[in-house]
């Protein structure tokens, strides 16, 4: 958005693709690039498909005994063994996605919609597209590929570098 | 008193930021964006965009549920 040449930056490495990891790395580099930071973010490994032109996040409680939800003025966390089922992950997603609509935060779609306007430079991983078999044609348009090295480069000459 | 109101109700973080950004970027040096929220994390969020974009935060104030900024920019 501003991008002087004294403007301070920030890189991001994006390496989970769940529907609420994906939430950190979004907010910080769309409310960055508002306060006038060039940012950069590098999707890796299981980050990736957060750059596929159809989003299909989803969400387990499986391995995750911090993660509570709000349910009739209680909290109500899963245990793994029910986490476990069919349909227990779906049920989960679409829980997670009602809660979010209800208070007012912004679709992932949304939040990377607004990166793109804001200039924010994506960078996917050419090793895991490999690596994974995704092609080029199925992630949105106007991002770039690039190595361990391309990221490096950014980090050395960025203020703030985040791994998430 | 604004030039320009900007209705942040209901919208969560960082989305008022995001709106408030894109708000001031259509208005001109020294005009003022009024900016109505109800996250009251917006509170801190506002003091540190403005310090950090070196915009002026003119006034905050609450009435109920609703808070009020006031954003002159630079």
């Amino acid at each position: 958005m501003t991008n002087e040449a004294n403007a301070k930056s920030m890189s991001l490495i994006v390496t989970k693709g769940s529907l609420d990891w994906a939430y950190p790395p979004f907010i910080l580099a769309t409310t960055a690039a508002a306060m006038g930071l060039n940012v950069t973010m590098f999707f890796t490994f299981y980050g990736l498909p957060l750059l596929k032109k159809k989003l299909n996040m989803g969400l387990t409680t499986l391995g995750n005994p911090a993660m509570e939800m709000p349910m009739m003025g209680m909290h109500m966390a899963m245990p793994n063994i029910v986490s476990a089922l069919p349909g227990a992950g779906a049920l989960t997603t679409k829980m997670m996605e009602n809660l979010m609509k209800k208070k007012g935060v912004a679709s992932i779609e949304e939040l990377r919609e607004l990166a793109i306007e804001a200039d924010v430079d994506l960078i996917a991983c050419q090793m895991t597209l490999d690596l994974f078999e995704y092609d080029k044609k199925d992630m949105i348009e106007g991002i770039s590929l690039g190595g361990a090295a391309t990221y490096i480069e950014v980090a050395t000459k960025s203020d703030i570098n985040l791994f998430i | 008193m604004a030039d320009q109101t900007l209705d942040a109700k209901g919208l969560n973080c960082p989305l008022p930021i995001l709106r408030a950004k894109k708000a001031l970027k259509s208005l001109d040096s020294n005009q003022v964006l009024q900016i109505l929220a109800t996250d009251p994390g917006a509170v801190k969020d506002f003091e540190a965009f403005c310090r950090t974009t070196g915009n002026t935060l003119m006034k905050t104030s609450q009435d109920g549920d609703v808070y009020e900024f006031l954003i002159k920019k630079t």
